[in-house]
């Protein structure tokens, strides 16, 4: 598996640390309530097809990304800094 | 308190010649790390160049040359090595002297990439990563900051507490590639 970090290029999967799904770029408010908030810290898609996760360039230039993937056909669809997609 | 002596990172490890390759501590000078402030990379760039004699190197680029270098490190950060910084430089970035927190080796030889090779998961091959050219990646298990510094020669730094791990890690390759004959 090869990621394509949008400063370095691609590179190998080792390189980067898996946070998850990327759920953290949607934050609740802290008032939003307890079901907002169950959501945000428990719940999680299982999608077999396109997923968005948060990926660390640990082993390179410490960039956060966003990588779609396909969980079927592990096809990279797309790459963006998380400080882009948040900004 | 008694005199204290100060060692560099590779002290009792370096220099050390396998086969066609050496590998050597650098002496660079001061280590500088150097992260823009908002809005203010151009006026950086330009109080570089006047102060230093080079331009803040774009992602994966060095700029300048040995004793005065400015190497990319990530999004927003340049390593400056060689000359302490520039106080014109102090207004457009923030800046933090790690001189003492990296191990610098230089590795040369015709078989350096054949050695590289095995260690660093990046194509370091002279026709993809030229001079000038710089990578930040991994050199087996540890991060390190990869530049070409010259046809068959390579600058390395990576953490100084990593030193022994290092000259460890690139002793066993060159042992690897020269065994190979």
């Amino acid at each position: 598996m090869r990621i394509t970090c949008p400063y370095c290029g691609e590179r190998d999967r080792r390189e980067f640390y898996y946070r998850g799904a990327a759920v953290d770029l949607d934050r609740p408010a802290p008032d939003a309530g307890g079901e907002a908030w169950d959501d945000f810290v428990y719940q999680r898609e299982n999608p077999a097809g396109p997923i968005r996760e948060l990926w660390f360039h640990e082993g390179g230039c410490g960039a956060w990304i966003v990588v779609t993937r396909n969980t079927v056909t592990h096809e990279m669809i797309d790459v963006q800094l998380a400080s882009e997609v948040k900004a | 308190m008694g005199k204290l002596i100060a060692n560099t990172p590779c002290d009792g490890l370096l220099p050390l010649t396998v086969g066609s390759v050496t590998l050597s501590e650098e002496d660079v000078g001061a280590i500088h790390s150097i992260s823009p402030l908002n809005g203010k990379q151009k006026a950086l760039s330009e109080a570089l160049k006047a102060a230093h004699g080079m331009a803040y190197p774009s992602a994966n680029r060095a700029t300048g040359k040995a004793g005065d270098r400015a190497i990319w490190f990530g999004p927003s950060h340049v390593m400056l090595m060689g000359p302490a910084p520039d106080v014109t430089l102090f207004g457009n970035a923030a800046i933090v002297d790690q001189s003492d927190a990296w191990t610098v080796v230089r590795v040369n030889g015709a078989e350096v990439e054949d050695v590289l090779a095995r260690v660093v998961p990046v194509d370091l091959r002279l026709s993809q990563f030229k001079r000038g050219h710089t990578a930040r990646t991994l050199l087996f298990h540890m991060t390190a900051s990869i530049t070409r510094v010259g046809e068959n020669a390579f600058q390395i730094m990576v953490f100084r507490s990593m030193a022994e791990t290092l000259v460890h890690d690139l002793k066993r390759a060159m042992e690897g590639v020269a065994a190979r004959g």
